[in-house]
């Protein structure tokens, strides 16, 4: 393919605006996996559990996307808390995560994915809603509304995280787990209902990020194989607990894999995240921001 | 204290065999017989029978060396179809090029799949656990992108193998590769029996226990935990250079496929990690479940009954069926 300058400078900005939803399918394991060390690595299949959600409430309900986010997240927040209830009776408690709590989240996600397949089918499922085929141009760049509304999403739904983390007391009680959970319990406050909170949050947050997924793209039930790369590499890259380390690791994760797309084919793009992932743990294991 | 001194520990049964050696012995002879017996057996039993032998065998293959890393040592490997995969693809390679005897070929996958474990394990083992787990789930998908985008290969058409002519014992070509399976599984029980109870076996339960605890008493936790994972992914790569033989048309969608991924973890855990015959009997149970499941209902819905008894083991017996004999043995022992 030849080079251009007009290619590049679009490849970039629609990496970046990629970007911003990536880092809405990776808060949730920042939280998960960063601050809790529950290594949730069913994370992506509760995105594309997100994603038949939206799909359901477009199809059954007639919900436009925003309205089943509305609806879906609270029960997305529920479901955590109770998953999380029952992840720490069975493992956290016995001292088990490390072997049979590791595959248990890998049987959660294969579980998720095959009863997708037996529900849905493998066909692509998507929605098309009035006002994401639209596009907009600022000189030779064109990006399309289908891409700039997750992205706004995102950077939106981060902010009001890392907010709700630094300015309420239960976020800041989250924060403190993060750092030493008996030392919270010293203090008087119950890690465990932090933690569960906490897990809430994440679950909503894949909920909302599955539902911006099938905004942008169809989706079929084993794609979330491809998130498990991209949330983990940018929750590593991002140095594991930082939120605005984790955007900034997924910004580069998109303009990365919008370069790779562009100027190598879409079938490379799959290796960039978990080569990004390779990479950083051979050679900077804290992350870019890590200390 | 002589054993004469002490009566409470002579030995009844005859002296033959030092007790410590009866399993490994069993394992071989249960093995001898097993391939006798297909040899002999060749074409009288339909040949279903043999395709169906061949995927349980192939899971006490991938079950057995999962074990020998993830039970052992605790060290969980989410890229057992990687090393699987790059066993297939090494026999696809020499099979394109020179024509080799299929035992070289799976040496050769050995050697490389070998290969991958050590330098996987080499770049990740001294971070912790779960980036190990983390690093062997990428190294799947990177080399499945690489495969795919490799024409020499088929790419992700996939290939076609043909079969070499036959002559001799057997009478076809899934007979030889049955026989051949029933001796590479025999040979991965009897290593992973050696593993546990020789230094190394030891070394790597200390370290899943403690490892911090490990390496201050002096365990080379490092050198255990390579060792582990080189043997592992070996086994596993031996697993998957027959495999082009036994389907005859490869893509890297089979190769790489998660079932096998699954299943090889969900042997071992639902059989019990802590002893050689758990993933042994987890794969034979389970392996022998999907076969009925996979032809009288379908492949997803025998995927998902996998997926939802490891959950299930997991959460109510989370020491597997070898926790569950052992727990019984000593209830019966107490009464």
């Amino acid at each position: 393919m030849s080079f251009s300058w007009d290619l590049l400078v679009n490849a970039v900005v629609t990496g970046v605006v990629l970007g911003g939803f990536y880092a809405a399918t990776a808060i949730g394991v920042t939280i998960e996996f960063g601050m809790l060390d529950i290594v949730n690595i069913a994370h992506p299949a509760f995105i594309i559990g997100g994603a038949y959600l939206g799909y359901l409430g477009w199809s059954a309900f007639d919900f436009d996307p925003f309205v089943s986010m509305a609806v879906f997240a609270p029960l997305g927040w529920l479901f955590g808390r109770a998953f999380y209830r029952g992840y720490h009776v069975f493992f956290e408690r016995r001292g088990d995560e490390a072997l049979q709590g590791l595959a248990f989240f890998f049987g959660i996600l294969f579980v998720i994915e095959i009863g997708l397949v037996l529900t849905f089918g493998v066909d692509y499922r998507s929605i098309v809603a009035p006002y994401v085929s639209k596009t907009f141009g600022i000189g030779p760049i064109s990006i399309s509304w289908r891409l700039m509304l997750p992205f706004l999403v995102g950077l939106g739904m981060l902010a009001g995280i890392q907010l709700f983390l630094s300015r309420t007391f239960v976020g800041r009680t989250i924060l403190a787990v993060a750092q030493d959970a008996e030392a919270v319990r010293l203090i008087g406050a119950d890690p465990i209902r932090a933690k569960e909170i906490a897990f809430g949050i994440a679950t909503a947050s894949a909920i909302v990020a599955g539902i911006l997924l099938i905004i942008i793209q169809p989706v079929e039930p084993s794609i979330g194989r491809e998130y498990i790369g991209r949330v983990f590499a940018i929750c590593v890259v991002g140095g594991m607990a930082s939120i605005p380390g984790a955007l900034v690791a997924s910004l580069i994760l998109g303009v990365a894999e919008t370069l790779t797309t562009t100027f190598f084919g879409p079938s490379w793009s799959p290796a960039v995240s978990f080569g990004l992932l390779l990479v950083t743990l051979a050679l900077r294991p804290a992350g870019i921001f890590g200390r | 204290m002589s054993a004469q001194a002490d009566p409470a520990h002579r030995p009844r049964k005859s002296t033959l065999l030092p007790p410590r050696l009866r399993p490994g012995v069993a394992i071989a002879v249960t093995g001898v017989i097993f391939a006798a017996a297909a040899i002999l057996l060749g074409s009288r039993v339909s040949a279903y029978y043999y395709l169906a032998a061949y995927t349980i065998l192939q899971f006490v293959v991938l079950g057995t060396a999962w074990n020998i890393l993830g039970g052992y040592g605790g060290y969980v490997n989410f890229g057992t179809a990687g090393f699987f995969a790059a066993g297939c693809y090494t026999t696809i390679v020499l099979n394109k090029l020179f024509q080799l005897p299929l035992l070289i070929d799976m040496l050769a996958a050995a050697a490389i799949a070998g290969l991958m474990g050590l330098a996987t394990g080499y770049l990740t083992l001294r971070l912790r656990g779960i980036f190990f787990s983390i690093a062997t789930l990428a190294l799947a998908i990177v080399l499945q992108t690489v495969i795919v985008n490799w024409g020499f290969v088929g790419g992700a058409r996939g290939v076609y193998v043909v079969r070499p002519q036959i002559s001799g014992l057997f009478d076809s070509y899934a007979h030889l590769l049955v026989t051949l399976m029933i001796g590479l599984a025999t040979c991965a029980v009897l290593a992973a029996w050696a593993v546990e109870r020789s230094w190394i076996g030891i070394g790597l339960a200390a370290i899943r226990d403690d490892e911090t605890a490990a390496e201050t008493s002096g365990v080379p936790s490092l050198r255990l935990k390579l060792i582990a994972t080189t043997m592992s992914g070996a086994l596993m790569g031996m697993a998957g250079a027959p495999f082009p033989y036994y389907v005859s048309y490869v893509d890297p969608a089979t190769a790489f496929s998660l079932a096998i991924t699954v299943n090889s973890i969900a042997m071992p855990l639902i059989g019990g990690t802590a002893a050689w015959w758990g993933p042994l009997a987890g794969a034979i149970m389970l392996g022998s479940v999907q076969q009925v499941l996979t032809v009288t209902i379908s492949s997803a819905a025998n995927l998902f009954f996998v997926g939802m008894l490891l959950v299930l083991f997991l959460t109510a017996a989370p020491r597997g069926v070898v926790g569950i004999a052992r727990a019984w043995k000593r209830g019966r022992a107490w009464t």
